[in-house]
């Protein structure tokens, strides 16, 4: 019994996977934010175990992008959370089923 | 990686990182899915502590579950109590039916890819290489990855600042 590199692959899809569901079912605008952290997080985990397993030249890379991605993942969360209440306060609801300002 | 403490680690930890994502899509009030969500991310530092990644293990631990989840419940509390249901909305089949594919395909594809596997023990300690490497290969990113933060920090107070400020000619 080992872990190996396909062990933490399923799971990185997994979590990929539902946090595709949760970005795509939820009808909150916090929710798809939710939805979004986690596909966020399975792409990190997927980047580290290439960098502990897998033949490269510079294994530190892998690690090197996860901050990246954690720093524009924060970006991210931090401007979406802005939008989040100035919608609330422009429409009063953040309601996803709501958001039809660009519908004709 | 045959050791049987990180077998059962491996285990434990990623049971509880789907266990709480699933939490999270079942959870009906939103802040429970924010708390299993903080649960999901714990997990996952713990896996990162498996894959010798400790400096990535303690950021995930800071920025994630410290901030980010801070940042989501101060979100929540700034908008309005009828949006605290979790619930789903019309794309709820389209979505489940996606996630499942994506979510096959994928296992399919880390099975069934000849990976280039290295024959190499996990790094001792990580920091001071990620250090080393993001001031000397990586310098130029990480500036840009400075800017970016400063934007999204500007734009962020821009977007939800009270009154407009005027300006007097």
């Amino acid at each position: 019994m080992s872990v190996d590199l396909e062990h933490y692959l399923i799971v990185s899809a997994l979590l990929f996977s539902i946090g595709m569901y949760v970005t795509l079912a939820k009808q909150s605008f916090i929710g798809v934010l939710i939805g979004i952290e986690m596909m966020f997080n399975a792409v990190n985990l997927t980047f580290i175990s290439f960098a502990r397993f897998v033949e490269s030249g510079d294994p530190l890379a892998g690690h090197v992008f996860v901050i990246f991605t954690i720093t524009v993942s924060a970006a991210g969360a931090a401007t979406a959370l802005a939008l989040a209440v100035l919608l609330y306060r422009v429409k009063g609801t953040i309601e996803m089923e709501r958001m039809d300002l660009l519908k004709w | 990686m045959d050791d049987t403490g990180v077998v059962i680690a491996f285990w434990a930890l990623s049971l509880m990182t789907i266990g709480s994502a699933l939490g999270v899509v079942a959870a009906r009030n939103i802040i429970h899915a924010v708390v299993f969500l903080v649960a999901s991310f714990l997990g996952l530092a713990g896996l990162y502590v498996t894959l010798s990644a400790d400096f990535i293990a303690v950021a995930q631990m800071l920025i994630y579950v410290g901030a980010i989840s801070i940042l989501l419940l101060f979100a929540i509390v700034l908008t309005p109590r009828g949006s605290r249901d979790n619930a789903e909305g019309f794309l709820r089949l389209p979505a489940l039916a996606l996630g499942i594919l994506v979510a096959a395909a994928l296992i399919f594809a880390a099975l069934d890819t000849e990976w280039a596997i290295a024959d190499r023990e996990g790094f001792d300690e990580t920091a001071s290489l990620i250090g080393d490497a993001l001031l000397d290969k990586y310098a130029l990113p990480f500036e840009i990855a400075s800017v970016l933060l400063l934007v999204a920090v500007v734009g962020s107070i821009v977007l939800v600042r009270p009154e407009p400020i005027e300006e007097d000619e």
